[in-house]
């Protein structure tokens, strides 16, 4: 019985209506226990007070925006090399989820780092790197939505994810360079490193990162299904108008 | 060199359209398709010269050193009859285009720009840029529009040339070229009937 | 090749064919920004390099829809990919004429546009020389966007938002060289960042854009 079998879209189909429901379930629950946990049972940040406490949805939908971005980039390959259609409408179901987990990145962000530095936005390389990402998301929706043949925008698109990781990886070392000269005090401390160590704040923090994630799993799993039924649907006329 | 197709099944638009479509074509010869318009002599032609993808079956022998000519013909309206040819020419490996500007009668026009000649005179540059050369095989989809009858004869003429010296040629037309060497292929039986076939897009979704 | 490369310089160069186009934008950008943000030649002078290379990659952009989009219409792609020469080598050709008759002709203007914006005498020589090295780069992945784009009616656009994300590398690497030179200060590492840059995608980026162009073309 291997993974394989539910590139047939009709099985992925049946499968992920057998999971979805406790799938929500656990992905919903978590989510809000990790955030409720940590935005009212932890104490405050001797420095930062309580803004800190948007870490946690920051870090988990910082984490979320690029484990889609690798996500989609794996499901391009498998669309290329063994022709799944199932795994190309997995890509494409996932990236406006994978977008709005990077907007929720930039705008918690740019809320935390407010107070910081006494202005809505800094240039600072770990954001400036987000926004990259979100333009990067723009393009690859933006083609998928531009091209009428459904195999035409899955190849076309899975080139886009592969060339645009490169081109992402490459940025990220090249804003690091960039950003040298400026301002050194205003990055956001890395939040895993400093708390690592404090059961009291990484425990929620760790839920609330497993809870975006099962959170987009089943939010992907779904919109693949609805991907897959309207593919269906074409087929099912296309067969009609022959007939 | 010998293009032998062995059932193939070409598909638009994710359903089959034609299938088990096969033949044998050797050089010296050419082979004149038939068929309805949309039966997908067009797509046979496509995917013969390895611009689309087939379902089923095999291409085989002189596969990629077939040319695709259809109307847009790569004619540069800002370029010369000359530098039209010439390129063209270079592409596909030959230098001499004073062959193809006189078996289609284009030496007075020569300097001219392409976009200032009429259709008629635009469709023979089309065909002689194709046509007029000796090293690729001859993909050609309905080579004959907007021609007067002496211009069709001289197309014949240069596609019997380039049999000839050893080409091949493979042409969708409805009119008759007169051509001598030349087989049909009414396509109309190989029609796809069963609604989808096995591994296409359409299919995995049903 | 050779002649792949001469056809399209020649129609580059003849009337309609949008050679100098890119120059006059070049030009009106530059001419537009002390409109906008004041005529202070130190603040001018401060923003200079990397206002030039926004300028000149902007130019760039917008001829690349013209790169491919004309020949795709006429049946040329077609016949180019049915012909002996590989797709991957015609690419590069038309790359390489993209930049000669687009790229090259904004570095040599762009000193001309420094004076407008008060560049310092020590920042021309590194102006000229990252965009030198830094334009190849956009040419090639401008080929690849246009590549992508190519059966989209009214993709232009779409190529803009495709590509603009593919060129922040060359230009952060390319403004950098530029800002440091004007400077005074040693601008080798961005320069040969730059540099590396250029000859990867050089190498790599055809291939990409003939897989993506194959895929257009069926």
């Amino acid at each position: 019985m291997s993974l394989w079998e539910y590139a047939n879209p009709v099985k992925f189909l049946r499968l992920s209506e057998r999971v979805l429901p406790m799938l929500w379930v656990l992905a919903i629950s978590s989510t809000v226990v990790g955030l409720l946990w940590g935005f009212f049972f932890t104490p405050d940040d001797i420095r930062q007070g309580s803004t800190v406490k948007i870490i946690y949805i920051h870090v988990p939908a910082a984490l979320m925006a690029i484990n889609a971005w690798f996500m989609m980039l794996v499901a391009s390959l498998i669309w290329l090399i063994r022709r799944h259609h199932v795994s190309a409408l997995a890509a494409k179901a996932a990236a406006p989820v994978g977008v709005v987990m990077t907007l929720i990145a930039l705008i918690t962000g740019a809320i935390w780092g407010q107070p910081m530095w006494g202005t809505w936005w800094v240039w600072d390389p770990r954001l400036t790197s987000f926004l990259i990402l979100f333009l990067f998301y723009l393009g690859y929706i933006a083609l998928w939505e531009a091209i009428e043949d459904s195999d035409t925008a899955a190849d076309l698109t899975a080139v886009l994810c592969m060339v645009g990781s490169v081109f992402a990886v490459l940025s990220r070392y090249a804003v690091n360079f960039w950003n040298q000269g400026l301002h050194q005090g205003t990055s956001i401390p890395v939040a895993t490193g400093e708390r690592s160590v404090a059961d009291v704040f990484f425990v929620p923090l760790l839920i609330s990162m497993v809870g975006l994630g099962l959170l987009f799993f089943a939010l992907t799993l779904y919109r693949t299904g609805t991907e897959i039924r309207m593919r269906r649907t074409k087929a099912l006329l296309a067969r009609e108008g022959r007939n | 060199m010998t293009l032998t197709v062995t059932n193939l099944t070409i598909i638009r638009g994710g359903l089959p359209v034609l299938a088990d479509v096969s033949f044998v074509l050797e050089t010296g010869q050419a082979l004149i398709l038939r068929g309805p318009n949309g039966v997908g002599k067009t797509t046979l032609l496509r995917t013969i010269a390895g611009l689309q993808p087939s379902l089923n079956g095999k291409v085989s022998g002189a596969q990629d050193q077939i040319a695709y000519a259809a109307h847009s013909d790569g004619l540069k309206a800002m370029l010369s009859v000359t530098e039209n040819l010439s390129f063209w020419a270079e592409v596909f490996g030959q230098s001499d285009i004073s062959h193809a500007l006189a078996a289609f009668e284009l030496e007075n026009l020569s300097d001219r720009l392409a976009g200032t000649l009429s259709a008629g005179q635009k469709r023979r540059l089309g065909l002689s840029a194709v046509a007029g050369d000796r090293t690729a095989h001859l993909g050609s989809d309905e080579p004959t529009v907007s021609l007067d009858t002496t211009s069709v004869a001289m197309f014949a003429v240069a596609v019997e040339s380039h049999l000839k010296s050893g080409g091949m040629a493979l042409i969708a037309t409805h009119i008759d070229l007169g051509i001598e060497q030349a087989n049909v292929l009414d396509v109309t039986p190989f029609i796809a009937r069963n609604d989808v076939a096995m591994g296409s897009s359409v299919e995995a979704f049903l | 090749m050779k002649a792949l490369l001469i056809r399209d310089i020649r129609l580059a160069v003849r009337a309609g064919g949008g050679f100098g186009l890119g120059l006059a934008f070049f030009l009106i950008v530059i001419v537009m920004v002390p409109f906008a943000v004041g005529a202070d030649t130190g603040l001018l002078s401060k923003i200079a390099p990397g206002v030039l290379w926004i300028g000149a990659l902007l130019a760039c952009l917008l001829s690349l829809d013209r790169l491919l989009a004309l020949d795709f219409e006429d049946g040329t792609l077609d016949l180019l990919a049915t012909a002996p020469l590989p797709l991957e080598a015609a690419l590069s050709v038309k790359a390489l004429a993209h930049w000669i008759t687009t790229g090259l002709p904004l570095v040599i203007a762009a000193p001309v546009l420094g004076v407008l914006m008060n560049l310092p005498t020590q920042g021309y020589v590194w102006l000229v020389l990252s965009l030198l090295l830094g334009t190849p780069a956009l040419s090639v992945i401008g080929t690849f966007g246009a590549a992508l784009t190519v059966g989209i009616k009214r993709g232009g656009l779409l190529l803009s938002l495709l590509v603009l994300p593919l060129y922040l590398p060359t230009l952060i690497f390319g403004a950098e060289a530029a800002q440091r030179g004007a400077a005074g200060a040693d601008a080798s590492t961005p320069m040969l960042l730059l540099a590396g840059i250029s000859a990867a995608t050089i190498a790599l980026m055809p291939f990409a854009s003939a897989a993506v162009l194959k895929v257009n073309l069926r």
